[in-house]
């Protein structure tokens, strides 16, 4: 796999555009640090979609301009961020209460690693220092619609796509989509099932790169990201 | 008439807390912190603290500044990244760090400011967080028993307040500081404004005063931004 660490089929930038594609009209959605944050860019315009984040804002805006930027206003990663008109801000408990109560449509984060049942492990690698779970844990208990971004593949060009997750759980069988930087992947009945290739991308390539159960359908498209 | 929790300054506002005790700090990473309080804890001394706070601070700023004073005994957060010194006192056994889940912490704080001794959460279960934790399931869903905190103390802060402790919070600096003020048996509010009695609309106040027990007028805030992003004028 190492062509695709030095020439990935998709970037950052590819993989959050076609995860752009599964937002609706209408819908409120949580992006994580990361691939998932980029997301926001590719929103058509016109659509309506209010962005969380859990600190505590509905209705993010873009980072904002250089001198315009407050200290009491910032994403859950911490940036300095910018409020829509219709935005509303509130407390941590109010938050959670909008994720844990499924007001949320769609949480998109990163993971480490995720398993063919759905269990997702994003927040701790054991022997090294561990920074905590944030707001994963409960994300991922709670919204129905939770897709993940991430590389196909580890540094080291290990799968990330396993039979079983290794690193402590965030999670247990709750990811529905996997959008890597090689193909777009259902999780249901104990498998990944491919829906669809990066530009380039073979089907080979792909199960060559997937450790975990793969169910490869008779056609494959190719993903359609302009 | 109203009843009067004004109190001089962070010195007023700290008195009483010991060696020991638990005390929780508003605040989501450096946004909303209680800047005067924790100078002030600093100087007071007061060690083997525990301290309950979605995160530990910078190396030299928010609640870095009581580690670096070894003043922590205990962290209880849900992210704790961004600081070296706690790394390297959590690794050498110095302190003692509970994770929780976001959520899971606001509610918890929220629960114990409302009466409520536990609830169940799907948030952490079948993780390490579940570890001896009661399982019930809920249509079907497993979730998980989480207990009520409290606090000797709670430090939060507000944009306004008035003299019967109502405070305003501005933007995402709210965050957890009205559950931790809940939570708190003393509450200890500092507000970059202390406005006059009846200043306030009472439709828009964001937490009663009944939750504060002392509210001071803070002073020389740095609101320190800890990840600035900006676009370029040009770029947009």
């Amino acid at each position: 796999m190492k062509q695709h660490k030095e020439n990935p089929m998709l970037d950052k930038n590819g993989i959050a555009k076609r995860i752009a594609q599964e937002v609706r009209d209408g819908w409120y959605v949580n992006l994580g640090i990361g691939i998932p944050t980029l997301v926001a860019n590719f929103i058509p315009a016109g659509m309506e979609v209010e962005f969380q984040s859990e600190n505590g804002i509905l209705g993010m805006g873009p980072f904002p301009l250089e001198g315009d930027e407050d200290a009491d206003l910032i994403n859950a990663g911490k940036q300095t961020i910018t409020a829509m008109p219709g935005a509303v801000y509130f407390d941590s408990a109010t938050s959670f209460a909008m994720i844990r109560g499924r007001h949320v449509q769609l949480t998109v984060l990163g993971a480490m690693e995720v398993a063919q049942n759905g269990d997702i492990a994003n927040w701790k690698i054991p022997g090294k220092m561990v920074k905590g779970m944030g707001g994963a844990m409960d994300l991922v208990a709670s919204a129905e619609n939770i897709i993940v971004a991430m590389m196909h593949t580890n540094r080291a060009g290990a799968s990330k796509l396993l039979p079983s997750c290794s690193l402590p759980l965030t999670g247990v069988g709750c990811v529905k989509r996997v959008v890597t930087n090689l193909a777009v992947m259902d999780i249901k009945d104990g498998a990944f099932h491919l829906v669809e290739r990066a530009p380039g991308v073979t089907v080979e390539d792909i199960a060559a790169a997937t450790a975990g159960k793969l169910v490869i359908p008779e056609n494959v498209p190719e993903m359609n990201i302009g | 008439m109203a009843i009067s929790k004004t109190v001089e300054g962070p010195e007023a506002g700290c008195a009483g807390v010991q060696s020991g005790m638990t005390l929780m700090l508003g605040g989501f990473g450096l946004c909303g912190i209680p800047e005067c309080s924790i100078a002030e804890l600093v100087k007071l001394g007061a060690k083997d603290l525990t301290c309950i706070s979605n995160n530990a601070g910078v190396d030299d700023f928010g609640l870095g500044l009581l580690l670096q004073k070894r003043q922590i005994r205990k962290m209880i957060s849900s992210y704790v990244g961004e600081n070296d010194e706690f790394e390297r006192q959590m690794l050498s056994g110095e302190l003692e760090v509970d994770l929780i889940p976001q959520g899971s912490l606001a509610e918890r704080c929220r629960a114990g400011g409302a009466g409520i001794p536990a609830f169940f959460t799907p948030a952490g279960y079948g993780t390490e967080v579940a570890e001896g934790k009661e399982v019930r399931e809920f249509d079907g869903k497993p979730h998980i028993l989480e207990s009520a905190l409290t606090a000797d103390f709670a430090f939060v802060k507000a944009w306004k307040g008035d003299s019967a402790g109502n405070l305003v919070f501005k933007a995402t600096a709210r965050n957890f500081n009205p559950m931790m003020a809940m939570a708190g048996k003393i509450t200890v509010a500092e507000v970059e404004e202390l406005v006059p009695l009846g200043a306030l609309d009472p439709n828009e106040i964001h937490l009663p005063g009944i939750f504060v027990q002392r509210i001071f007028q803070g002073t020389e805030y740095e609101k320190r931004i800890e990840q600035r992003t900006v676009q370029t004028r040009e770029t947009a």
